[in-house]
């Protein structure tokens, strides 16, 4: 065949393809904006939009500037920033490690940074940005440790998860006997810590994770395509240039610090780095990379969870309950399929 | 057409001991390979051409010794760099789920590109050039994993071609493919070396398919270089007893003039043996 009917073909599809991934994060993205918008307007009452326009100019509107200001708004943001930093940090796991089954919350990352975080606050009495600071510390503890546990001539995807699973366990039951022991007042923040929620955010939570998604962000916006090589193997990966150590050095050090930032203000939402990778790969088609597609699914989840807790159940739920739902059929789902690919011929 | 390079790189492994663990697999090893030849090594199992071709490509850091490429330490090169001189297809590579033809022979840009820079004409150029050389084209927006495996193997010699390498190693790139195959991908690397002066280094356990398709043979025996050279002088009863501790007979032939490994086991001879085990009853 002709070299230029091929390099014509190859430049169409490859434009046609950019196309649609720009169209596809472009519908996301309105997607994400309009849910935005909604929690806003509708919650137990209708405020109408001029008034919601209002308050985030920044003026006094009587009967809005309590629900939308101070309810309606933080809990938004506080939603949208720390789905954002569990879808990122989620996939970024499971491309390096090429395995769904390797998220943060599933190995037991979340569970490092919740356990610290509720340590930090029951029992040092802590708050703010130290509280994050310790979470990500924590976090990047149990990664080091998980990994150094399963590390025999070299790590293998499955004894990480097994080992992960057991770790997340025991850190589990660290904050259940934790919170067992605090006052009894506290009860609000604890379901916070076993479930996660955005209940009684405020805008000041908000600054540490701007900063961390900010910063973890950028580090593993630095690395994407790197991390993307990763996909074709640690081998092949290397021998297109591939810093395969450094990068998955930083890739972790990036996708713990969102993960722990945002347990650290809204508990360990249940899933949603585990579901975001999943749901965004199968809407993106193999189209480009994962990580902002699977960002904003994160952020809808976190939002749309949080709505649906709030508004359309019978009781009202912390979003992690919501979104614990989702995602525990899904993950039998996936043990079960590795189950039987493991043991088919 | 996109300009290949013409010189040809020097490629030199300089008394490399490598391994995994506490254990060296590459005991000493000394090789230099020929710029602009076909070489192929071939050796029994676990005598480490895979470890030698990992430790080539920079994938093990040899314990002593070290590789050089042009006269320097290739652990002093930056990865990227050294991945646009220096290819490796590792032996079978495994696709990510859904991946097109074309997305991934794309991949092979990788180190040709640096942090923000763009796809460019250059790399659509590559990346088409290298689907024609392969006979892919047809191929290029269908999902790897629904390919057979003489195709998929096409597809990543694709890839490897993609980069634009002056060297390229590949790692038992015939394993798992049927006859037709296996010479059908000899053929393109014999191509890719006629055309564009490549250096393929390549471990074969074939040793009739590796005589007759690479002008340097490289027979290794316990993590050491046994004996290099011409085919014909490599391939010879003698040397095979001593990496194989096989009996053979060599015989040349008809169609390319190499010589060809006839096995000698202990059965099925037209003057047959003793068996060795008592018949039954």
């Amino acid at each position: 065949m002709l070299l230029s009917p091929t390099l014509d073909s190859i430049i169409d599809n490859r434009r046609r393809r950019a196309r649609r991934r720009s169209l596809v994060i472009g519908v996301l993205a309105v997607l994400l904006v309009a849910m935005f918008a909604l929690t806003l307007l509708l919650g137990q009452s209708f405020t109408p939009p001029e008034d919601v326009i209002r308050v985030l100019l920044g003026e006094q509107v009587a009967g809005a500037s309590f629900t939308v200001g101070q309810l309606r708004l933080p809990r938004a943001v506080l939603s949208i920033l720390a789905g954002l930093s569990f879808g990122l940090g989620g996939v970024a796991f499971q491309i390096m490690l090429r395995n769904p089954l390797a998220s943060p919350d599933i190995i037991g990352i979340s569970s490092g940074a919740s356990a610290a975080a509720v340590f930090a606050i029951v029992v040092l009495s802590l708050k703010g940005p130290l509280v994050s600071v310790i979470a990500v510390a924590a976090g990047l503890g149990v990664a080091l440790l998980v990994y150094a546990l399963s590390f025999r001539n070299g790590v293998a995807g499955m004894r990480l998860i097994l080992v992960g699973i057991g770790v997340s366990a025991m850190l589990d039951s660290f904050i259940a006997y934790v919170l067992s022991r605090a006052p009894a007042w506290t009860l609000q923040e604890a379901m916070r810590w076993l479930t996660g929620s955005v209940n009684g955010a405020q805008l000041s939570d908000a600054l540490p994770l701007v900063l961390a998604v900010v910063a973890f962000g950028g580090l593993l916006a630095s690395r994407a395509r790197d991390l993307d090589a990763l996909k074709l193997g640690d081998d092949t990966a290397a021998a297109l240039g591939v810093g395969v150590v450094r990068t998955r050095v930083m890739v972790i050090v990036a996708a713990v610090g969102m993960i722990a930032s945002a347990t650290a203000v809204a508990g360990p939402i249940a899933f949603v780095a585990f579901l975001s990778g999943p749901i965004a790969a199968r809407i993106m088609e193999n189209n480009g990379s994962l990580l902002i597609p699977s960002a904003l699914i994160g952020a809808m989840l976190v939002l749309a969870g949080d709505y649906c807790g709030q508004f359309l159940l019978p009781s009202r739920y912390p979003v992690g309950v919501v979104t614990g739902a989702l995602g525990a059929p899904y993950l039998i789902f996936l043990i079960v399929r590795a189950n039987r690919t493991a043991n088919s011929p | 057409m996109t300009a290949y390079p013409m010189t040809a790189c020097s490629l030199v492994a300089n008394r490399v001991s490598a391994g995994y663990g506490d254990t060296d697999i590459l005991r000493g090893l000394d090789l230099a390979v020929p710029p602009g030849k076909i070489t192929a090594i071939v050796g029994a199992n676990a005598c480490g051409k895979s470890t030698l071709l990992r430790t080539m490509s920079r994938l093990i850091s040899p314990r002593q010794g070290q590789v050089l490429l042009d006269g320097k330490s290739i652990h002093r090169i930056p990865s990227r760099e050294l991945a646009r001189t220096l290819g490796l297809l590792p032996q079978s590579p495994v696709a990510p789920e859904g991946i097109t033809v074309a997305d991934l022979v794309s991949r092979g840009r990788h180190p040709h590109q640096g942090l923000f820079s763009r796809w460019t004409r250059k790399d659509d150029e590559a990346v088409a050039a290298a689907l024609v050389a392969t006979k892919t084209v047809a191929l290029a927006e269908r999902p790897v994993d629904e390919l057979s495996g003489g195709q998929r193997q096409r597809v990543w010699i694709a890839m490897a071609l993609a980069q634009q390498t002056e060297i390229l190693l590949l790692d038992e790139p015939t394993t798992f493919l049927d006859i037709s195959h296996q010479i059908e991908v000899l053929d393109l690397l014999t191509d890719l070396n006629r055309a564009r002066g490549t250096t393929v280094v390549m471990v074969l356990h074939d040793l009739n398919l590796a005589a007759r398709y690479a002008d340097h043979l490289v027979a290794m025996a316990g993590g050491r270089l046994h004996v290099s050279g011409k085919p014909e002088d490599v391939l010879t009863e003698q040397h095979v007893r001593e990496v194989f501790g096989l009996e053979s007979r060599i015989i040349v032939d008809p169609t390319s003039g190499r010589p060809i490994m006839l096995p000698i086991g202990r059965h099925r001879m037209v003057t047959e043996q003793v068996s060795t085990i008592p018949p039954a009853g």
